[in-house]
């Protein structure tokens, strides 16, 4: 090649084909689609713990995308079904996740809706289920003599914290748990409508 | 409506695709084979180089080869030293930050690999919870040793392929200092939790702009060096590597523009960006630095100058719209997922345009892998692209995908791709170019050998593991009878062995830079001096 001419052309129509074709033209396409009727914006608290939940990169083992009957059998597992477009429509940035090292949670709240089981969970996961290899999380708590008025004590499996000591949940535990717990969209998938 | 974006997607690659296959068949754009020779002085062609080498495998190199009997054109070699000259400094300093990431981030590799099995392991920091530290490793790698050996390597070699000093050098030692000082508070934020929340875009954004700036800095010098160039024919590796570093900043700025992406779109436009950066950045330079150095060391041209070609334009058109396939079985639009999916499979043209050439143009040598460092990892380097890239294609069909979506087998690939090719052909790159730099050989010619095999063994275990260990998770997972903690107790073995792979790796890392470290503080032995070329050769015949 003598000059860099078609170099230059051809690397820059390729990158613009490719960008029309996987964020331009999906943008025009999705961005008419409204919630779904059962689905409600986060709430302050909510929102708190979704940032709370990309801070300790949650997202990195946990998807929020159950998948149809026909490739995986999220339903029956109780992770809710299929998701569609919609679902999405407070997300921002996006939580979809590629790795399963942990289940899915788009539908946790719908499953596990006790914040207690939640706060115990993030303090030690081994404590609830044997052979997790989840992280703990016992910096978002403190070790205490006694709860102060207005403070949430964890209660946890005897064993898990030291005699005489008790787990109080730091606010964002308390919104993480929030977050976790809101996770629901076991409503029917009408108005999402895959596109 | 969708049908007809599809067909008219592909409609558009396959003419596209042709128009450029015609027009290099009729040689539009080229004056002849003899494209593929312009890595050469006159009456080059035939001598090996590796200043990797000890004296007594260079000879043993060149005996594998027939040099004619002129000695190569004095001129031409005076202006590549010239050329070298005048990047020395600049590469240097890429090199040397390379390096410093490289082990960095092995650390945190290493470090997050444990985690994974030893979950309560350093459990009381939250910066080195598994969450944290797994991306500290990636962004890394990915906008730490990679980049800065990659751009290190093209702005050596782009002066020697055109044939003039490099112009600019310190717009791009400014760009290096601009885009350093990012990445050091990108990773500062995200150790304490500020992140973006999207995978391979987690730097805040705020941050994003000193990488953009540092990477126009970095591309001044090569667009004025490629407009004083002094030879006709534009090699194909300035291709690759002109091209990467023109869709870097255009995939960089649109993938993190904040507040106009959203929800499931976001997602679309999150792995264009994550799949390109390895296809449309990494990629093409590794291959550039393997297009260079495999036919520099054997002293042959690459066979088919018309193969090369292809390979570069079928990899422009098909790789920038694959990156769907990580959202198959997801809640985006299908005509999305099946473009990438169909897209992924015609990268297997490229690919095989890539190792055949590779594979002619060795054909008959292999014994100079005994005898050359440099080439023994970029060799290592194109098998490992073949590989990859071949999974790549076949784990983007729905039936592979389906088991190995969610798994580690997904993150086995990722490192047969990031590791196994790009880092090993940068490894090779450096190897070559650093005693040109310093002026001075490699102190310990044993210590790359200790690098190279700990490298092999510890990512040939790493993939292993993943591979076998991902897969049956997968299939765990789809077993609607088996609880989901069973496809986590059955990882458990494959989790620890790839802790041992990863820590051969990093050892590997610590042999590599204590070794680039002795060589630019002027310690160890020095055995011939400078392989300057001429001199050196001269000296021995």
């Amino acid at each position: 090649m003598r000059s860099e001419k078609p170099l230059i052309a051809g690397a820059i129509s390729m990158v613009a084909v490719a960008g029309l074709l996987l964020v331009a033209i999906p943008f025009a396409q999705l961005k008419d689609i409204g919630p779904p009727k059962g689905l409600h914006p986060y709430t302050t608290a909510q929102q708190r713990g979704r940032d709370e939940y990309i801070r300790q990169g949650c997202l990195y083992c946990h998807s929020q995308q159950p998948r149809d009957r026909s490739q995986a059998p999220d339903g029956e597992r109780g992770w809710g079904r299929p998701s569609v477009a919609g679902d999405y429509y407070y997300d921002k940035p996006h939580l979809l996740g590629t790795m399963r090292t942990g289940p899915d949670l788009l539908n946790i709240g719908a499953r596990q809706p006790s914040v207690d089981w939640h706060l115990g969970h993030l303090y030690q996961p081994r404590a609830y289920v044997p052979g997790s290899i989840m992280p703990g999380y016992p910096f978002l708590f403190d070790l205490k003599d006694r709860a102060e008025p207005g403070e949430r004590a964890v209660a946890l499996p005897p064993g898990t914290v030291p005699e005489g000591k008790v787990v109080v949940a730091q606010p964002r535990a308390l919104d993480l748990a929030a977050y976790l717990v809101s996770l629901d969209r076991t409503y029917p998938a009408i108005e999402g409508g895959q596109p | 409506m969708s049908t007809a974006l599809l067909l008219s997607a592909f409609v558009i690659s396959l003419v596209a695709l042709a128009f450029f296959i015609v027009a290099m068949i009729k040689g539009w754009f080229d004056p002849g084979a003899r494209g593929a020779e312009v890595i050469f002085a006159r009456d080059e062609i035939g001598r090996t180089e590796d200043p990797a080498a000890n004296a007594a495998s260079r000879h043993a190199l060149q005996a594998g080869a027939d040099a004619g009997a002129a000695a190569p054109d004095a001129a031409e070699l005076e202006s590549r030293a010239q050329a070298d000259r005048s990047t020395a400094t600049v590469t240097f300093v890429f090199l040397g930050c390379a390096v410093a990431w490289l082990v960095a981030a092995s650390l945190a590799g290493v470090t997050a690999s444990i985690k994974l099995h030893a979950p309560d392991w350093l459990g009381a920091h939250e910066w080195l919870g598994f969450g944290r530290i797994r991306t500290l490793h990636l962004n890394g790698v990915a906008y730490g040793w990679t980049p800065m050996a990659g751009l290190g390597v093209a702005l050596w070699l782009l002066p020697r392929l055109l044939k003039t000093p490099l112009v600019g050098a310190n717009f791009a030692i400014l760009g290096a200092i601009a885009w350093n000082a990012g990445l050091i508070a990108g990773l500062g934020a995200i150790a304490v939790g500020f992140s973006d929340g999207m995978e391979w875009l987690e730097m805040p954004w705020q941050v994003d702009l000193l990488l953009v700036a540092g990477g126009a800095l970095i591309a001044i010098p090569l667009v004025l060096t490629i407009r004083a160039r002094r030879v006709e024919h534009i090699y194909v590796s300035v291709w690759y590597m002109g091209a990467a570093l023109f869709w870097f900043p255009v995939l960089f700025l649109v993938g993190n523009v904040p507040g106009v992406h959203f929800g499931v779109q976001q997602a679309a436009a999150n792995w264009w960006f994550g799949h390109n950066v390895l296809g449309l950045f990494y990629t093409p330079v590794a291959l550039g630095t393997i297009y260079y150095f495999l036919p520099k060391v054997l002293g042959t041209p690459v066979r088919s100058y018309a193969l090369s070609m292809l390979g570069f334009w079928t990899l422009a058109f098909f790789y920038g719209q694959v990156g769907a396939h990580h959202l198959i079985g997801g809640p985006v639009p299908g005509w999305l997922v099946t473009l990438s999916i169909v897209q992924s499979m015609m990268m297997i043209i490229p690919v095989l345009a890539f190792t055949v050439n590779m594979y002619l143009t060795m054909k008959g040598r292999m014994g100079a892998l005994l005898h050359s460092p440099t080439l023994r990892f970029v060799a290592f380097a194109g098998l490992a692209y073949l590989a990859s890239s071949v999974q790549g294609s076949f784990e983007a069909l729905r039936g592979v995908n389906t088991v190995t979506h969610f798994t580690h087998y997904t993150v086995g690939h990722a490192h047969l791709g990031m590791y196994a090719f790009i880092a090993m052909a940068l490894f090779g790159g450096i190897y070559f170019i650093m005693p040109r730099v310093v002026g001075r050989e490699w102190p310990w010619p044993r210590l790359i050998l200790a690098h190279f095999w700990l490298s092999a063994a510890g990512i040939a275990i790493y993939f292993v593991a993943l591979t076998v260990g991902g897969w049956l998770q997968g299939t765990a997972m789809l077993d609607a009878a088996r609880p989901f903690m069973d496809s986590v107790a059955l990882t458990l073995p494959y989790l620890k062995a790839r802790s041992v792979g990863g820590t051969l790796m990093t050892l590997g890392h610590l042999a590599f830079a204590a070794h680039f470290a002795a060589m630019v503080l002027g310690l160890g032995p020095t055995r011939d001096g400078a392989p300057v070329f001429g001199r050196l050769e001269a000296r021995n015949a």
